[in-house]
Parts: C-alpha cells; structure tokens; sequence
C-alpha cells in the first residue's frame, strides 16, 4: 500500500478500453502541476495505455497499485 | 390511474421509442390508461449523419429536418420545450417555457451528446466541424475553396458522436482532391488522442494500412490542448505542434448539465446498467442513445435498437409483467471509405467487430439507409 495522497481519484472501473486512459486525460487536462491523479481501472489494457500515454505526455507515473480486482494508477502532472 | 411516460429528446432514440410505445401500447392509450408524452426543444427532429456529406456539397442541411410533429404518431403528446431540472424523488419534470412541473410514472432520457469546443482555448476560432448543421456549412465554404496547404482532422477526446465518423471525413477528402486531381497540393493529418488510429483496436487495425496507403499522414497520442487562430497551429498535451492552413475538429463532447445536476452521472452522460438501460442512481428512470453510458459508440444505430428494449421493458412494467428485454450491445456502421465506397461493421458486447472489404454497394447502401431513415424514425423500419 502506498502512502501517497492523490489530490483527485478517477474511478473508471468497468469501463472498457480506451474510456479509463480518456478518463485519466480529461482530469490530468484540468489538474495543476504537480497534483496526482489516482486511476481506478480494472481494465488490463490500462496496464500498457497509461504508462505509455504518461511517458509520452512527460507525467510521471508514481506507482501501479495491484488490488484485488482492480489497479490503481498513481500520476503526477508534469 | 393512467400511467405517465416521459420521454425528454426527439431525435434518433426518442422519437423511434415514442413510436413504439403508441405501436406497442395502441389498446392502453385508447383506453386512456397511458399517456406517453415526448418532450424536444426543437420543433424539428434533426439526422445528423447528413452532415457528413454537407461539407462535399452533397447533400443540404434541411436534407436532415423534418417537422417531429409528422414523425411522431398522434397517440403521443408532443411537447416543444426544453427540460431544465429532473427531481428524481418527486418524480417530477421542470420547464423553460412553464411554471408548472410535470409529473411522470416513467421516465426516458434521450438527451443526445452537446459539442464543448470551449474546452480547448482557440478552438471555436480556430477550428471547423461537421458535427453541427451551421458548423458543416461553413467548413463546406471553406472545404470548396481549398485548393492547397495542410489540412488537419483532430479528434479531441472520446467518447463523441460516431466513432466511423473522422475516419469517413479523411477517406472522403482523400478521394475527393485526388478525383479533382489536387491531392499533390494537400496534406491531410489525421490525429488520435490514444496510441491507434480508432479506440476498437479490431477497426484501428483495418483503417491504419488504408491511411499508409493513400499517404494520410497520423499523430497518434494527440490530445489537443489549445489552438493559436493566428498562428495556424494546433498543440497536444503530449507537446507536439502542428500547422494547418484549415483545421477540421471533432469537438470534445458533453451530454447536458440537467443530468449531472440530478445525480444520474458525469458530465452529462446517465449511468446505466448495460443490459436493462435502467439509470442506477434513480427508480423508474432508463436513458437510452449517447446519453446512455454503455461503452458502445454513439451511434444512431445504437439509440435505435436501444429504444426498442425500452419499449418492451416499459410496456412489460407498465401491464404488470417482468421485464425480460436487454440490450447486448448491437451496433452498426457504415464506414465511408471515399465518395463512392464504403465498408460496413457490426458487433455486440461480446463480438468484436470485422469490417467488410469496402464496396460501391456498400456506399450505396449507406445512402439507401440515409434516404429510408424517416421510415425508421416513424416505427416503420
Ligand atoms: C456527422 C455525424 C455523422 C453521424 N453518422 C452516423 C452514422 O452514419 N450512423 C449512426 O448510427 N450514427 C451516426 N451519427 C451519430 C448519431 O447521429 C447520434 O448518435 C444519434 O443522433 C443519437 O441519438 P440520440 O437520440 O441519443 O440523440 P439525438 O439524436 O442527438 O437527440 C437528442 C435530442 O434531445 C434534445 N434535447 C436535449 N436536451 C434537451 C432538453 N433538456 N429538453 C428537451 N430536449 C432536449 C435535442 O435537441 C435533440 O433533439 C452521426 C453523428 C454525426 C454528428
């Protein structure tokens, strides 16, 4: 479990490829520099699209939480 | 007691279930134990997919109009007015054009999708579409004068209205300039907010070799994040630039703020069960078409065999049965491939779409169904 504080939690769980990754970049789009962004998804194609999509959007992506029936992304906003 | 149906929008999914419902319930309405009333604020009902061609000047927006008042059966009370607040507790409907809520036994949302260009600074200067009926008749002014320079497609964000669309826009325009022979002269730019051409990897993997093959250059992982009118450039989250000399934009997409206001769901899309289409956070609420989120696409086929479900599960609650009828997913598509070919998908929750190899018949069959669709709109089809 990590012990980092998301400022905004996008809960995408049961959406299907690609609504999570879109989800995360319609609220990394609003967000402030430096703020964190937790993605719900229990979707296994996040498990690429988000590192991915982060890499090249230059975010940082902090840390992949596996919980039992989902992931949880943690993103910083570059 | 007379049961109430309220349907709130008449386009596609609201006026074909209005129709099935007088169909459906004919003995129950004569008897005046139902009363189904379908609300739009436009007296119109407007087929969007028209829109398409406008820009190619071939077809005219009023080619997508027609009085909702001659498409909807006279069983059903029309209503023109705009819906400004749902209380879902009190089961009861406020108006801009009256004081007096209304109340309903049955509620349906088929409030469609809202363009939000202002999202993206620069973009309503900047930028044109064919996914409004004013916004398609500038770009065709635009469109017929260019002659050469880089035209752009963006599609910001997703989820929006037909996913078949932009790639049907950059097929057509490829076609069109080289039959014209100036294809030499245009650069055509096609741009995708996530890592593929299409968000259905099986319809990304079909359309990508067709854009390599007719020199359609893409910018996958392109979320555009402003647009400089001046400058002529268009800029992605991810920091890449593009110029344009003319910028063709699918606008990010909302549903309307009545629903988030009434707790039904974000940014005005109602969460659903996907099968039985009933809202989860209300009783006696179903939405159906773009306002409904299932995950599949926004398509007129969609709302369409979605307002058939409603139908039969309302007709069920309403004569004391269980309803029985779910949605699986259905979807159809006709994809422009250029002016005179087109391919054709359709797929389910659980069957992965396969495009068909592009055809003149399949084109043809398009246009069949576009000229039939008031069939369809009236119950007939
Ligand atoms: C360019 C383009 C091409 C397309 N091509 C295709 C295609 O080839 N095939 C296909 O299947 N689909 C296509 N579509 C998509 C299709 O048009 C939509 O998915 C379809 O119209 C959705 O139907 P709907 O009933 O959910 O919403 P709509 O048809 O948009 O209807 C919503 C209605 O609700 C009304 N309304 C909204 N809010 C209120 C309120 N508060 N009070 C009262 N009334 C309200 C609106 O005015 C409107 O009349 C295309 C769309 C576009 C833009």
């Amino acid at each position: 479990m990590t012990d980092i504080e998301p400022d905004d939690t996008v809960d995408a769980r049961g959406a299907a490829c690609p609504g999570p990754l879109m989800d995360l970049i319609g609220t990394i789009r609003s967000a402030e520099s430096g703020d964190v962004i937790r993605l719900l998804s229990d979707n296994d194609q996040s498990l690429t699209d988000v590192p991915e999509w982060v890499e090249e959007a230059g975010n940082e992506l902090l840390t992949v939480e596996e919980r039992d029936d989902h992931n949880a992304f943690y993103v910083e906003k570059a | 007691m007379t049961e109430h149906v309220v349907i709130v929008g008449g386009g596609t999914g609201g006026t074909v279930l209005a129709n099935d419902l007088a169909d459906r319930l004919d003995s129950e309405l004569d008897a005046g134990d139902v009363r189904v009333t379908l609300v739009n604020d436009d007296p119109d009902h407007v087929y969007k997919p028209v829109w398409l061609y406008v820009p190619f000047d071939k077809r005219e927006p009023t080619d997508g109009r027609r009085r909702l008042g001659e498409l909807v059966d006279d069983a059903v009370d029309l209503r023109i007015d705009r819906v400004t607040d749902i209380d879902t507790d009190g089961q009861r409907l406020r108006f801009r054009g009256a004081t007096s809520p209304i109340e309903y036994d049955y509620l349906v949302l088929a409030t469609g999708s809202t363009l939000e260009p202002d999202q993206i600074p620069g973009l309503a200067e900047g930028g044109h579409n064919y996914y409004s009926e004013s916004g398609a008749t500038d770009l065709r002014e635009e469109l017929l004068e260019f002659t050469e320079g880089e035209l752009v497609l963006s599609v910001i964000g997703t989820p929006h209205m037909c996913p078949a669309a932009p790639l049907e826009f950059v097929f057509m325009a490829d076609d069109w300039f080289r039959k014209r022979g100036l294809r030499e002269d245009v650069d055509i730019t096609y741009t995708y907010p996530i890592q593929r051409v299409h968000g259905n990897p099986h319809i990304a993997e079909w359309a990508q070799p067709i854009m390599e093959e007719r020199d359609i250059q893409v910018e996958t992982f392109f979320n555009a994040e402003s647009v400089d009118p001046e400058a002529e450039t268009i800029t992605s989250m991810e920091g890449t630039e593009l110029d344009y000399d003319l910028l063709v934009t699918i606008p990010p997409h909302g549903g309307v703020d009545l629903i988030e206001e009434a707790g039904l769901g974000d940014d005005g899309w109602v969460d659903v069960d996907k099968h039985t289409l009933e809202a989860e956070a209300a009783e006696n609420v179903y939405a159906l078409g773009d306002t409904a989120d299932t995950g599949v696409p926004n398509a007129g086929s969609v709302a369409h065999y979605q307002a058939g479900v409603v139908g039969q599960r309302l007709a069920s609650e309403i004569r004391g049965l269980p309803a029985t009828a779910t949605y699986d997913g259905k979807t159809l598509c006709f994809i422009e491939t250029g002016m005179d070919a087109a391919s054709f998908v359709e797929f389910d929750y659980e069957t992965p779409p396969s495009p068909a190899p592009p055809s003149e018949k399949l084109h043809w069959s398009k246009l069949a169904y576009n000229e039939s669709y008031w069939l369809t709109a009236r119950g007939l089809l």
